[in-house]
Formats: structure tokens, sequence, C-alpha cells
């Protein structure tokens, strides 16, 4: 078991690594954090899944990333999940722990969204492996608190 | 189902599984970064520098563990780390007559636990971020390290060994920059 502490290290170096070099390319280094992030979660949801009954439906699907994914990566639950039913989710962290260790006031709003760019990929790769081709977006009006916005894309 | 019963054995291993696949992903992204291997196994080590310092504090935080008298006193607390952070116990063992050189033998590696070297990359050292926490942890403790891998099971060898040897002790003057 590698302890928790690794993982947030490894984290924060991978954002040292692709997103503290100069603001002009800032977008183009997100992506490359979101890339580590949706490969991973496309793997690892292979693995929490493995013992699983085929998942109903969509909401199914959002409700096991919300609870179960979220728990095994975060050691949380998402605090609240909304979904207008026609593919658009919006879920809720109180506490999103790679903001916890950050920054808990405005002060550093500007910065937060490095901080956000792996798991928004975590949650695109993971959504993709159970067949749901989505775009994830995340942003932060108050830290430690913030949104993550799953649009499903619809065949 | 029984979905309740398998979240919470599950629970433990999905955090180291979560760690390997993190690194893995991080592994192949810096390989399309980067040109060469050398440049790759680089770019680990510094990155596993930059954790190195900063893990140190969090090790020291936790055990307590007073200042090293000796080498065989600091391998001993490198097997501690590795138990701490990683769930190994590697075997030190290797030590050269004059005794400032030793080796951790990793039977298992759980950062290798999915991986398998694609072909042409016979230079990559997979796991080279290791050698770096040891470096940049050892460095916060003023003592300068060398480490590199003389053995890696991803090769066919038999076993991971990671060689660390014992360069100069880091006056308390001297600023410690990164790299």
């Amino acid at each position: 078991m590698a302890d928790e502490v690794l993982f947030d290290l490894l984290h924060l170096e991978l954002i040292c690594t692709y997103a503290s070099s100069a603001d002009e390319c800032k977008e183009f280094d997100v992506s490359k954090l979101e890339t580590i992030g949706f490969y991973t979660g496309y793997r690892l949801v292979e693995r929490l899944t493995r013992e699983w009954a085929r998942f109903k439906d969509e909401l199914d699907i959002m409700k096991f990333i919300c609870k179960d994914f979220w728990s095994s990566v975060f050691k949380k639950e998402i605090n609240n999940l909304r979904t207008n039913n026609q593919g658009v989710y919006v879920l809720h962290d109180n506490a999103f722990r790679f903001l916890t260790k950050v920054t808990n006031s405005n002060q550093f709003l500007s910065s937060t969204p490095k901080y956000l760019a792996f798991t928004c990929g975590l949650v695109r790769g993971a959504l993709m492996n159970l067949g749901i081709t989505s775009v994830v977006t995340a942003d932060v009006s108050s830290p430690p608190s913030c949104k993550f916005q799953v649009v499903a894309q619809r065949m | 189902m029984s979905r309740q019963i398998l979240k919470v054995a599950d629970s433990k291993k999905v955090s180291s599984e979560l760690f390997a696949l993190t690194y893995g992903s991080l592994v192949s992204q810096i390989l399309k970064d980067y040109e060469n291997d050398e440049d790759v196994n680089k770019q680990l080590e510094r990155m596993g520098h930059n954790i190195g310092v900063r893990i140190v504090e969090d090790f020291l935080a936790r055990t307590n563990a007073p200042r090293c008298h000796d080498l065989r006193d600091t391998a001993d607390k490198l097997q501690t780390a590795f138990k701490l952070y990683l769930g190994l116990s590697p075997v030190v063992s290797n030590w050269n007559p004059a005794a400032d050189e030793f080796s951790l033998l990793l039977d298992s590696n759980p950062l290798t636990e999915f991986v398998e070297l694609p072909e042409g990359h016979h230079t990559l050292k997979y796991c080279n971020i290791l050698a770096g926490v040891i470096r940049g942890a050892l460095e916060m403790v003023q003592m300068e390290v060398q480490t590199w891998f003389v053995q890696d099971q991803l090769k066919g060898d038999n076993t991971t060994e990671l060689r660390v040897k014992f360069v100069r002790r880091l006056e308390e003057a001297v600023p410690v920059g990164e790299d």
C-alpha cells in the first residue's frame, strides 16, 4: 500500500513539471496534466469495477463515480450531485483534497485550476472506460470547495 | 450485490494501484516529451529529488527518528521509510569494505505492478524516481549520496537492486538549493 502522502507529493510534482512554466503556454501544459489523469482514470476504473454488476444507466455510473470512485481516490464522497437529466452533471466537493492542503482563502484563486486538471482527466478517463464520452471541467469559487461539471456527449 | 464488502476489502489496495497507475501515466507522458531515454531518466530523478526533500519532513515528524550515526543506521532508516510509504521491506546488502556503499534489494516493486517495458527503451530506468527520492531526502539531513539502479526486474534481472553510495557530509553553513 502506497502512503497517501506519497500520492499527494507525486501530484504536486506533476503540477510543478507541467504547469509551472510561463503563463502563455498554460493551456497547453494543463492539457498534459489532464492527459495523465485520463490514462490513470481509464486504467484505475478497470481495477475498481472488476467485480461489479453491470451498471443500469448513466445515472448509476455517475453515482458510482461520486461514491466509490471518489472515496477510493480521495477517501471521501462527493458532497452533492446535480443533473439536468440531459447529460449534464455537477459534482460538488466541499473540501477537495488537492485544494485543502493548498489554500482555504480566495487569495490564490487564480492558481487553483492547475490543481484540478489531473482530476478532470481522472473522471473523464473513468467515464470513457465505462462507455460515456464526456467533457469534464472544474471550477472553484471558494476554496477548498469546488465543482466538477461533466457533460456527457450523446451519440 | 455485495458491493459494500468489496469496497472495504479493496480500499487499501486501491491507493497503491492509484499511485502505480499515476506514475505509469506520468512516465509515458515524459517519454513522449523527451527524445531519448537518458533525458527521461534525468527528469524522473529530478522529480524524485523534489519529492524526497519534502517527504523527509513527513518521515521525521512521524517516526521521531534521531540523527543517523553511520551509514548502517541510514540504511535501516531507509528500510523503515520504504515500509512506511510503499509497504515494502527491501533487503540491505552488498556492503563494500569501506562501508560507504550498500544496495537495497527490492524483490517486489509496487511501482512496476502493471508495467511492461515497450521495445526500444533499454536504457530507460523506469523506477528512477526512487533513486531521486532517496538522494533528495538524504540531502535534507546533510548527506550527499549517489544512487543508481544496478539491476532491474523489468529488464529481466532476478531482483531490483538500488545502489547507494555515500559521497560526503554536507556542512550546515552551505545552503542546499534545488537542482
